[in-house]
């Protein structure tokens, strides 16, 4: 028994009644990601000497009766694109192998001051761009459930260390479903929060009106537990809410009787996987027998979603990865002399110079080729000529979608359907087809374009061994309810409690 | 190199066969604290790389925040120029690469500009032009870029990159075609200026870079001999790094008689060549083509997700109008109707400076006589600073002191003959009025004494009064010679009409 | 939708990519096949609908304009590829 199948919760309870000290979880946790992580590889950095550190001044703190925070003496791993000062920062990225950056993330300083212990930097798909973690230029990850399938993405380095007990909590990023969807596929629990719930200050952009970080964990208890300590408006971020954070605590405890849950028909019975179905609607029923009033609903729009993303997000993405130049930070490919340039490569040198042959040849080197594929796509639906036909469409398209949900919500308190149309798949099984891999995201993308909150826990277990995802979704700041149903289904089920067979 | 022109332009003054089409903006620096969407300072001459942060420097992961300061400004200077202001604006990313812009992208604004619709109007009493309307396009904020050193020999060695102007916030002032002259050009940039400065927006210290001017310009010519005339457009040319409004009105004509002349040469008109751009040279005189990037102009705009919309009500208007300070246009024509100063003078005055009129209103104020101040003002004191090198911040009399001692003249306590001497002592030694007059012993002599000592004269010297009485007046002289002798404080005229009078008295 | 290699060099210089000519083909063929899918757009009736460019309705975000810490200079050029301590380095930006 290690100390790590307690829950966030529990561990909490543990080192607050002092049966444990912060000393023991950490070691517990760095000994588990030594051991257990290297034929996973969710942690790309592991804070070793820092998290111990900083867990004996919890134990300090608190065996000298000073106050410490509410999260005192819990790991938390960071996905690799949120700034940390005193750790790497890479978004699994050539470009910033080397990054650190000199400063803190909003929820990285929140994290410090409620003495949470921040444990190391989880693997990802590069600049957050995927939706298997295949495309980390750094490492591969594989799903604890099944290591020849992903683990999703691009939180999954995030979920595959949640998944296999490394850590009791997780901050995950999503931006079309890479909380959601690599939650699913590695059957825990991930929350992707209200845009504006939690401030983007330090998180490495994507697509900047479309991220949002949340927490990933293995209960919606912790995750509420989790989204208490880093919600909360902040005035570095313009986009951040200045909405009052509720007591998800709190909240989950009430009875879901009564709530009334649109059950979304079109995408239940579209083209997804049998056995997600069955799963799915077998939830329905758990939700039903708990008091929750079930009826189908329709996002007429929501079938645009994919199309509609798979312009915003490169358009926002190919701006802001610009940045990305060799300049000023991060990686500056070599600048070879005359004598080793290739005869093209000298013309090419004579027409543009040598400030532009710098450019392009860091930001061919740097990136990788998804990255590269989407800063295209977005530079290419931007340039003259196209912004109407693409970007201006997509933002009417997007409104539409966000009034689908306006309308919903006025019937029902949450949206149920399945997070994947499939489960995990096995590596290299979409990565030669983008728009194969695109696809897979179209019941996560609606919730990101209409800015709303979305829930991903596990419902099921294929035959092949494999975890399935029942997606909750709600109004705005609705984390309450999402978290509420999740967690009386986690009451009364033990999927969220299941783990990956041992090897 | 470009060799200097070869041909002199036409002389001022000469008709030219074309008319000059010009349109102007401007880069101005707003005055605030801190940069446009970071808390960075401003502070000109800082060591390089001294004044960034996460945003400024574009960092992964950081966001920009609007400066509330920035904002107010730009709307006080809208309304200052007459521009609406709509009530919905926005931030656009503007995409292009260069080391000096470290996210890939300037935040501008770019369909929904922050005021729109405006105009300045010319109106130059000193006659340099002619009374117009400059209309103006739109006013919009953005960020600045940093500043690349490059080195003297070009493509050899590295380019050097200081990112502390990077973020700092700039107004971009663009104007209509609507100036016909260099001459214009260069009054429509002093009122510019000058009522930047009145409103306290800018410092527009052109040394430090605070303001900067790019012009547009090409020729309408006409031809043929049918009315209507046929014009032929030249290509417009765009003309940048002019550091001076000198250089702006140099450059303006250097480039109205190049362009003419590659008009006479080649016959290329608007549309048939893209827009250039052109470099002024300021040594050598000439403008030079500028590098073309073939993709320049395609910057993809787009709304900058990481920044909202900004809202203003008409209340909120109103209250802003309601703080804006005087105009200089409203304080030249309250000059000419409340103090009687000629529009000649008061152009002089309110082109100094708000603290030079407000120097003037003080003096004024202070007498009760407008013209007299101005007179005093406009020659006395902008002589003395320009001989003293001083700025009126810095000029050694108050204004108070200068109205009292125009007060004293006219109240005869001061003999107008000596006023010039008691300014020059307070300005040299920088004495108040009264030190000053006791230190020259100048004290008011009162009408009784003067006549007292006039028939003392007259009764000493009968042939000087036989002298006048035959009528050679000019023998009076004499006398008021031997009555300033004896009372350095007579003045001299009123001494001589008190003589008069006696004489013609003791005639009568 | 195709989009041609002639095309897909256009936007490379346009992004300040590199792309080797075995790229360029399989670039091309990408952008056509995902342009194509979202060709769907246009059969949707958007007249009259407002653009939405961001997921959370925010107005007039301000900070007042009072000077904060900037980065010291170290810290400022602690990553950049190249520096002198003073400034950055990069290429000759005119480089003819
Ligand atoms: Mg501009
Ligand atoms: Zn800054």
């Amino acid at each position: 028994m290690s100390l790590l199948d307690h829950s966030a919760l529990e561990l909490l309870a543990l080192l607050q009644s002092n049966q444990v000290r912060a000393e023991q979880v950490v070691t517990e946790s760095l000994s588990r990601i030594e051991q257990l992580d290297p034929p996973i590889g969710s942690f790309l950095h592991v804070n070793h000497d820092g998290a111990l550190a900083a867990a004996r001044d919890v134990d300090r703190r608190r065996h000298l009766g000073q106050p410490v925070g509410a999260l005192a003496g819990l790991p938390v791993a960071l996905k690799d694109l949120i700034c940390t000062i005193d750790q790497p920062t890479t978004c699994a990225s050539r470009m910033l192998a080397n990054f650190r950056p000199p400063y803190d993330a909003t929820v990285v300083a929140r994290l410090r001051a409620a003495d949470a212990i921040l444990i190391g930097k989880t693997n990802l798909d590069e600049f957050a761009m995927g939706s298997s973690t295949e495309s980390s230029a750094l490492q591969r990850t594989r799903n604890p459930w099944n290591r020849d399938h992903v683990p999703g993405g691009s939180s999954g380095g995030s979920a595959a260390c949640i998944a296999s007990d490394l850590v009791p909590l997780a901050l995950g990023t999503d931006t079309g479903g890479s909380i959601r969807q690599p939650a699913a596929f590695c059957g825990i629990t991930g929350l992707k929060p209200t845009y504006g719930r939690v401030s983007r200050y330090g998180l490495i952009a994507f697509a900047s009106s479309l991220d949002q970080i949340g927490p990933m964990c293995r209960s919606a208890a912790d995750a509420a537990l989790l989204l208490q300590a880093t919600a909360g408006h902040d005035r570095h971020d313009s986009t951040s809410a200045d909405v009052e954070v509720p007591d998800y605590l709190k909240a989950i405890a009430q009875p879901i009787s009564g709530l009334r849950i649109g059950i979304l028909r079109q995408q239940l019975d579209s083209d997804v996987d049998p056995e997600i179905h069955r799963a799915v609607t077998e939830a329905t029923y758990v939700l039903k027998s708990l008091g929750a009033l079930c009826q189908d609903i329709d996002l007429p729009h929501s079938q645009y979603g994919v199309a509609t993303y798979y312009v915003i997000a490169p358009c926002e993405a190919s701006s802001n990865l610009a940045r990305y130049d060799g300049v000023h930070y991060g990686f500056r490919a070599t600048q070879l002399t005359a004598a080793e340039l290739t005869a093209s490569e000298s013309a090419d040198l004579e027409s543009e110079g040598p400030l532009v042959r710098m450019y392009r040849r860091t930001r061919e080197t740097g990136f990788g080729a998804e990255v590269k594929r989407r800063i295209m796509l977005g530079t290419y639906a931007l340039s003259a000529g196209y912004y109407d036909a693409y970007y201006l469409k997509a933002q009417r398209v997007r409104r539409l979608i966000r009034q689908d949900f306006d309308r919903a919500y006025q019937q029902v308190d949450a949206l149920l359907g399945p997070v994947t149309p499939t489960p995990a798949f096995r590596f290299g099984e979409k990565s030669q087809d983008p728009l194969s891999m695109y696809l897979g995201d179209l019941f996560t993308v609606s919730a990101n374009l209409a800015g709303l909150p979305g829930l991903s826990i596990p419902c099921g277990i294929t035959v092949q061994g494999l975890p399935i995802g029942l997606h909750l979704q709600g109004p705005s700041f609705a984390e309450p309810t999402l978290l509420r149903l999740a967690h009386a289904f986690q009451q009364a089920t033990d999927w969220h409690a299941r783990r990956p067979p041992t090897s | 190199m470009t060799p200097p022109p070869t041909s002199t332009p036409p002389p001022v003054g000469a008709v030219r066969p074309y008319t000059v089409i010009v349109g102007l903006e401007v880069h101005v620096q707003l005055a605030t604290h801190t940069k446009l969407f970071c808390r960075c300072p401003v502070k000109f001459g800082a060591p390089p790389n001294t004044q960034t942060c996460p945003v400024c420097i574009g960092l992964p992961g950081a966001l920009p925040v609007l400066n509330e300061t920035a904002y107010y400004l730009s709307v006080v200077t809208a309304l200052a120029l007459n521009c609406e202001i709509p009530a919905y604006t926005k931030w656009d990313r503007k995409n292009y690469y260069y080391p000096d812009l470290p996210k890939g992208y300037q935040i501008s604004q770019f369909d929904l500009p922050m005021s729109c619709n405006g105009w300045l109007d010319l109106s130059d009493a000193q006659g340099r032009c002619s009374n117009r309307r400059i209309r103006i396009i739109r006013a919009h904020l953005e960020e600045d870029a940093g500043k690349s050193m490059h080195d003297e020999i070009a493509g050899r060695a590295d380019t050097r990159i200081d990112l502390n102007r990077t973020g700092t916030p700039l107004l971009e002032i663009v104007s209509q075609p609507d100036l016909r002259s260099s001459a214009e050009a260069k009054a429509y940039l002093t009122e510019l200026k000058l009522l930047l400065t009145y409103l306290g927006v800018s410092d527009c210290n052109m040394q430090e870079g605070s303001l900067r001017v790019d012009a547009n310009v090409n020729l309408h010519i006409p031809v043929g001999s049918g009315t209507p005339e046929e014009i032929i457009e030249t290509p417009i040319v765009e003309i940048k790094n002019m550091n001076s409004f000198r250089a702006v009105e140099r450059a303006l004509d250097f480039e109205v008689d190049r362009q003419y002349r590659e008009w006479q040469a080649t016959g290329k008109q608007k549309g048939e060549m893209p827009k250039q751009t052109r470099g002024w040279d300021d040594i050598h005189e000439v403008t030079k083509p500028q590098r073309s990037k073939e993709e320049s102009s395609d910057y993809r705009y787009f709304p900058d997700p990481d920044l909202v919309p900004v809202t203003t009500t008409t209340d909120q208007l109103e209250a802003i109008r309601s703080t804006l300070k005087e105009l200089p246009a409203a304080l030249r024509l309250r000059l000419i109707t409340d103090y009687g100063v000629t529009p000649y003078d008061a152009d002089v005055i309110v082109n100094q400076g708000r603290t030079l009129a407000d120097y003037f209103l003080a003096v004024a104020d202070q007498c009760g006589d407008g013209k007299q101040a101005c007179n005093w003002v406009t020659q006395e004191v902008l002589r003395s600073m320009k001989e003293g090198n001083l700025t009126i911040e810095s000029f050694p009399i108050p204004s108070l002191e200068l109205g009292r001692l125009i007060q004293s003249v006219q109240a005869g306590k001061l003999p107008r003959s000596r006023a010039k001497e008691v300014f020059g002592v307070m300005l040299e030694q920088i004495l108040d009025l009264d030190t000053t007059l006791s230190r020259l012993g100048i004290q008011a002599v009162d009408s009784g004494a003067l006549t007292d000592l006039g028939r003392e004269l007259l009764a000493a010297n009968p042939k000087v009064v036989a002298d006048v009485q035959a009528g050679k007046e000019q023998a009076i002289g004499a006398l008021v010679g031997q009555a300033k002798k004896s009372n350095p404080n007579v003045d001299p005229g009123v001494m001589r009409q008190i003589l008069l009078d006696l004489i013609r008295q003791s005639a009568g | 939708m195709k989009i041609e290699p002639a095309d897909v060099s256009k936007v490379a210089l346009l992004a300040r990519l590199d792309l080797s000519a075995e790229e360029m083909q399989a670039m091309a063929a990408h952008l056509s096949g995902i342009v194509g899918y979202v060709q769907q757009l246009q059969e949707i009736d958007t007249s009259g609908v407002e653009p939405m460019a961001h997921a959370i309705e925010l107005r007039n975000v301000m900070a007042k304009d009072v000077v904060a810490a900037s980065l010291s200079r170290d810290a400022a050029l602690s990553n950049a590829p190249r520096h002198d301590g003073e400034y950055y380095l990069v290429p000759a930006v005119l480089g003819e």
